[in-house]
């Protein structure tokens, strides 16, 4: 059950418990408890919302940071994320393998806001060795979720 | 002038949809719960390779009976999923759809008067593919306090000297019904006793919504006198690709492979290397389609129950069944006067038969979103109906 409602609850986290309940043969009361559970374990993390900014008049701009560093003994890459993620404009952190250490998203308002952080607040940092800046042009897909696409039901509307 | 026509094709009425399939595609913003397909796209690396096989340039006729490796992979399938051994060399042939198999299959066995028995409410195809190919047609009506099963008793009461063979449509469109061992074992006596033949068309198997599906071939002694068909339609969501295969004793694939190779040549080859695709790599896309049927469906029987109609629960395919006798009406006038009220298109039961009367036939390959408001307007109209100022 957990896994079914981990995955129902990750596509939309809207959806109304008792119907959810309904969809898959469960107890509304058990769902409630167990998203508790979830909760309390710290497996649910937040629930979020994905806007297509690019539609509002509000300007962002979304950059992918590649970081590499040098790692610290006894400490690995831990107090360099954390050091990165405690600014606010951060909106992710990933450590990954491969030709760079941590991976960074960052949301601004312009190129200039975020390259600001970059030369002036990343770059900075002690143990970092190099950044490469990648701008996100534009978002074709996110999340699972493929934008600027609508459902259109092309079947023959009666069939045997 | 004469007539150019063969008397047996005028003897043949046309599909009941077609006259419900007129109305339809004239409205506007028609939900559309009529739909025998289903609503997911073909998973992706199905396509995908699919269309590989057109950059490879394998453009051309495969042998009649398919590609050696999709024959290969569909005996792997039957053996993973029912434990029954077929030999892809010479009792396996791939076709055009589940639907060519069943045409051939009735041309292969059935000699001038010799009887079918049909069991309906059932897909449109039996009753002229028997007709067609010489044969008798006899329909056993399937009652919903069985569920829409067919019973041993059923079967018993149907069968004369001239019967044959036995159409098995489980799991069912349009009623959502299956076949479980205890009622298949019962009917295999019947079958074996009598000395019949069975096609049993088992296009829904992967849509199960209680045990896994069990096939009449894996009940003794009657793989060798079943025709099983298959395909990749409901399943793999793939019906556009036209890709089916029947299954049989080789010395009825033989002859069935005579009919195909004149008729049709061979299944489509691009078809023929995404199935492959499909049977190698698509039981996660299966289970994930039959996860969103089986949400949509307990959706529905909630529905229904809330609204106070009677629907017994239906373990196959992507079909409820749901009675409307207590609104007098009948199948075709309910629908009509919901498709023109409501906006929302179900096929009527009588579709699928005579003994449809008094059922509709809702299709859950369809969008929860869409789901969600047929059913909010189903609920309306059946209340409106009741207060009798419908």
């Amino acid at each position: 059950m957990r896994e079914k409602l981990l995955s129902m609850i990750e596509k939309n986290s809207r959806i109304d418990l008792k119907e959810l309940a309904v969809m898959m043969g469960e107890e509304e009361i058990d769902l409630v408890n167990e998203l508790a559970a979830l909760e309390e374990e710290g497996i649910i993390c937040g629930y979020h919302t994905l806007i297509d900014w690019e539609k509002t008049s509000i300007e962002k701009v979304t950059a992918l940071i590649e970081v590499r560093v040098t790692p610290q003994r006894g400490q690995g890459f831990d107090n360099i994320a954390e050091r990165i993620y405690k600014y606010p404009e951060v909106t992710s952190v990933y450590l990954i393998s491969g030709g760079y250490d941590l991976l960074v998203t960052l949301e601004g308002k312009s190129l200039k806001e975020i390259s600001g952080f970059v030369s002036d607040k990343l770059s900075t940092l002690d143990t970092i060795l190099s950044t490469a800046t990648h701008f996100i042009l534009k978002k074709y897909k996110d999340h699972g979720t493929i934008l600027n696409k609508n459902y259109e039901d092309i079947r023959e509307k009666v069939t045997p | 002038m004469r007539s150019p026509l063969a008397d047996k094709v005028l003897t043949i009425k046309p599909s009941g949809i077609r006259k419900f399939f007129d109305i339809v595609t004239e409205m506007d913003d028609v939900i559309s719960l009529s739909v025998g397909e289903p609503d997911f796209d073909t998973p992706w690396h199905i396509r995908d390779e699919g269309i590989y096989s057109l950059e490879k340039g394998r453009t051309f006729y495969t042998s009649n009976a398919g590609l050696k490796e999709l024959k290969e992979e569909i005996a792997l399938y039957l053996k993973r999923k029912q434990g029954v051994e077929y030999h892809p060399q010479d009792e396996i042939f791939v076709t055009v759809g589940g639907s060519e198999a069943i045409d051939v299959a009735m041309r292969a066995m059935l000699n001038p008067g010799e009887e079918v028995l049909i069991p309906q409410p059932s897909f449109v195809s039996y009753e002229p593919c028997a007709i067609l190919a010489g044969g008798v047609p006899v329909i056993i009506d399937l009652k919903p306090e069985n569920e829409f099963r067919l019973t041993a008793q059923d079967l018993e009461m149907s069968i004369t000297d001239k019967t044959k063979v036995v159409v098995l449509p489980f799991p069912n469109n349009p009623t959502g019904a299956i076949m479980e061992q205890k009622d298949l074992e019962e009917i295999a006596d019947v079958i074996i006793k009598n000395d019949l033949f069975v096609i049993s068309d088992e296009i829904y198997s992967e849509l199960t919504y209680k045990e896994k599906h069990v096939s009449i071939v894996e009940i003794p002694g009657m793989q060798e006198r079943t025709v099983l068909i298959n395909g990749f339609s409901k399943a793999y969501a793939m019906t556009g690709w036209r890709l089916g295969y029947a299954c049989a004793p080789k010395e009825i694939t033989t002859q069935m492979l005579k009919i195909h190779q004149f008729a049709i040549m061979c299944a489509p080859t691009t078809s023929q290397y995404a199935a492959v695709e499909a049977l190698r790599n698509g039981d996660d896309d299966v289970l994930e389609m039959k996860e969103a049927y089986n949400q949509r469906r307990r959706f529905l029987m909630h529905a229904f129950q809330e609204m106070g109609l009677e629907c017994f629960e239906p373990f196959g395919a992507f079909y409820a069944f749901p009675c409307i006798r207590e609104f007098g009406m009948t199948s075709d006038e309910f629908a009509t006067k919901f498709l023109k009220e409501e906006k929302v298109a179900i096929v009527p039961g009588t579709a699928f038969g005579d003994c449809g009367e008094g059922f509709l036939r809702i299709s859950y390959a369809s969008s929860m979103e869409n789901l969600k408001i047929a059913m909010e307007r189903l609920s309306n109209f059946v209340a409106r109906l009741r207060k009798g100022n419908g």
